[in-house]
């Protein structure tokens, strides 16, 4: 086939920003120093397994949310006229044009001690809360920014999704919720395991969103990768360990995940 | 209607006064900018900059963030610009936050800079790492203003790889409205003091952080005693649950905003959080602190050695230091451009503290061993993230369990499934 020759330019991307660098971070997770090949960082990364499963709970927990939260805006959208659905596409996508630091910051600013959240409920004689520096602070900041690419998979699946489906469910005489965990959902599958993947999988990795939500205290992997580079000890072979341990992590659970597929696609 | 009258001349005649007083303010500013540069005119040897005029040269420039006088508020001094006047030699400018970035940024090799100011601990590192080379300091004559005691710190003992560009002192700011304690009784305790728990907010960054343990303690700044390090741990371990957050810049909003009531900063960054929030007060504790410098250096790999050292010795012009001195707030090691500062500023123990405190109870950071520095980081992780050991235990293996059982289901039921399109 001639189609296969405008693939070539992301070929040639893919090995030089994708393959190139996963290797490197490969050869520094299992090399020192002097270059030989060494154990010692993979190993060294088991003592930080708190953390690990800190994020890993906590962008389990906001992609839980997202689902939640999404599935029915998304289940809306689709059924909205036409005309109306890119409207509220828009409305949807509206924060993402803002600056991902800049709506975290707002966070900040809203949830703080004296911010405007703790001063509405003193209004009317509440708190103040702790709000913020809390790992529900760093859920709600992953839930916040990383809605909206829950909301698009689920919604362009279901968009595709016939009403006549709905309206033969009923003639079989399948209940509401008999149509929604029998025909819906299942239809609506690979929306949901490509959103879990969006949502997931950069939850699990931010370190922004912790260190301004969850006042630093509430470490996640991104925030020990990030100190292995930029911290007082300079040690891309710890941090670079780490980032691999953290991909074996995703895959397997991306892997176990994608098994609810019927078709058994693999949407990585 | 005539009361309405008065009341419109009335509030006319306030409105033009208050014109005229602003008027009055801007012709001000206006008399110091021409004074400010007129100053820069007198460059004591220009014949100095002029080697290099037309040969097309230029130089890459590795600075902090908001570091230099730009010219932006009225009446201050483009400093790069006045180089390029001055010297035909173009100036490429750019921002780094952090030390470790920094550092990050030459080791990987890919970035050519040819000057670069980096603080005390990060310069003997380089040292010691072979990251930046011996200044000719003949090619600087303006050294002689640089302060004696700035000179051959504890991080260049010789003082051949560095001129000090600014110092400063870490302190504790807090809010006078809130802590009645006599400014004079304030020492780092505070920062441990549990009446005020979930209102202090601490370093994000292990050295500075242990730093302030370890004068408590009663420990060198530089320690690589791994059990005085492991004290140290200790100390910020009970520390933790009295600490808001650990942050670096949100010091900026959560200190003006007065969502927290006492933080460890840097003198200057204090100063400029103070002019937002007048009831903010800031203390150098008495016990002791650590004295930063930041300093000019020229990495290994820089392409145009002698046009940095002119931009060095531009920098350490009297009429320069003081420009950008005035602009950022921190400290001066040069004598003449402490000197042109206003009374006021030269006598504030914010930002110029007894010379005799500066001696007993200061001392700056050095580099520490890669091993030390390892430590620090390990117990500074683990301190941060103690807080829910007892869960963790279980949870580890409890997860890896079920990710062996997840794993199992899937492929018994791929096996079925197989099965089934078989037959």
């Amino acid at each position: 086939m001639k189609l296969k020759y405008f693939s070539a330019p992301y070929l040639v991307w893919m090995v030089v920003f994708i393959l190139v660098p996963l290797l490197m971070i490969a050869f520094f997770a299992f090399t020192n120093d002097e270059g030989r090949f060494t154990m010692k960082y993979i190993s060294d990364v088991g003592q930080y397994a708190n953390i690990f499963v800190r994020s890993i709970w906590l962008s389990l927990i906001a992609t839980v949310i997202c689902l939640v939260i999404a599935y029915p805006v998304a289940f809306i959208l689709s059924r909205m006229e036409k005309h109306k659905q890119g409207t509220m596409l828009m409305i949807v996508m509206l924060p993402m044009w803002m600056n991902f630091l800049l709506r975290t910051y707002a966070w900040m600013t809203l949830l703080g001690n004296n911010g405007i959240i703790n001063h509405l409920f003193g209004m009317i004689g509440l708190g103040p809360f702790k709000l913020i520096n809390t790992s529900g602070a760093v859920v709600l900041g992953m839930v916040y920014n990383y809605l909206p690419f829950m909301i698009l998979p689920l919604y362009s699946v279901m968009e595709k999704i016939d009403n006549s489906m709905f309206e033969a469910a009923e003639d079989l005489g399948c209940s509401y919720f008999q149509t929604l965990f029998r025909v819906i959902i299942p239809l609506s599958v690979p929306g949901i395991t490509s959103g879990i993947t969006m949502v997931f999988v950069p939850a699990i990795s931010t370190f922004i969103i912790s260190r301004m939500l969850g006042g630093g205290s509430n470490l996640l992997v991104g925030d020990l990768i990030e100190m292995q580079f930029l911290g007082n000890a300079y040690n891309p072979h710890l941090g670079a360990a780490m980032s691999l341990v953290l991909m074996v992590i995703i895959l397997v659970i991306m892997t176990v995940m994608n098994q609810f597929d019927p078709d058994d696609q693999v949407l990585m | 209607m005539k009361k309405l009258f008065s009341f419109v001349s009335v509030a006319m005649l306030c409105m033009s006064m208050l014109a005229s007083c602003a008027e009055a303010d801007v012709s001000e500013d206006y008399e110091e900018e021409e004074e400010v540069t007129q100053q820069t005119v007198t460059i004591e040897d220009p014949d100095y900059y002029t080697r290099f005029k037309g040969k097309g040269i230029s130089i890459n420039v590795y600075n902090w963030g908001d570091y230099i006088s730009t010219g932006a508020d009225e009446g201050t001094i483009d400093v790069n610009g006045e180089f390029e006047k001055l010297t035909g030699i173009k100036v490429n400018y750019t921002n780094f936050a952090t030390n470790e970035e920094l550092y990050a940024k030459l080791k990987g090799g890919a970035a050519s800079y040819d000057v670069i100011i980096p603080s005390d601990y990060m310069i003997s590192k380089m040292i010691k790492e072979d990251m930046i080379q011996p200044i000719d300091f003949d090619n600087i004559p303006n050294f002689k203003y640089i302060m004696e005691n700035f000179r051959n710190q504890d991080y260049d003992p010789e003082n051949a790889y560095s001129v000090p560009y600014t110092w400063g002192t870490v302190g504790i700011m807090y809010d006078t409205t809130i802590i009645d304690i006599p400014k004079e009784d304030i020492d780092w305790d505070l920062l441990w003091n549990e009446d005020y728990a979930d209102q202090i907010l601490m370093f994000d960054n292990p050295r500075d952080a242990f730093a302030i343990a370890e004068i408590m303690l009663g420990y060198s700044l530089n320690t690589e005693n791994e059990e005085e390090l492991r004290h140290a741990a200790e100390k910020l371990r009970q520390q933790k649950k009295n600490v808001q957050a650990y942050v670096m810049d949100e010091v900026f909003d959560k200190m003006g905003a007065g969502d927290a009531l006492i933080a460890p900063y840097y003198a200057g960054d204090a100063l400029t959080i103070m002019d937002d929030n007048d009831s903010l007060d800031f203390v150098v504790p008495k016990s002791g602190t650590n004295l930063f410098v930041d300093a000019m250096c020229i990495p290994k790999s820089a392409k145009q050695k002698e046009a940095a050292e002119m931009y060095i010795n531009f920098m350490c012009e009297p009429d320069i230091a003081f420009a950008n001195i005035d602009y950022i707030c921190y400290s001066t090691p040069h004598q003449a451009a402490y000197d042109m500062l206003d009374e006021e500023v030269q006598s504030s123990p914010i930002t110029y503290p007894d010379q005799q405190f500066i001696k007993d109870k200061t001392s700056v950071f050095v580099n520490l061993s890669d091993e030390a520095n390892q430590l620090m980081q390990d117990l500074w992780t683990e301190m941060k993230s103690a807080e829910d050991e007892n869960v963790n235990k279980w949870i580890a293996p409890v997860f890896l369990v079920f990710c062996v059982f997840l794993m199992a289901f899937v492929l018994i039921r791929r096996h079925i499934k197989k099965k089934k399109d078989i037959f």
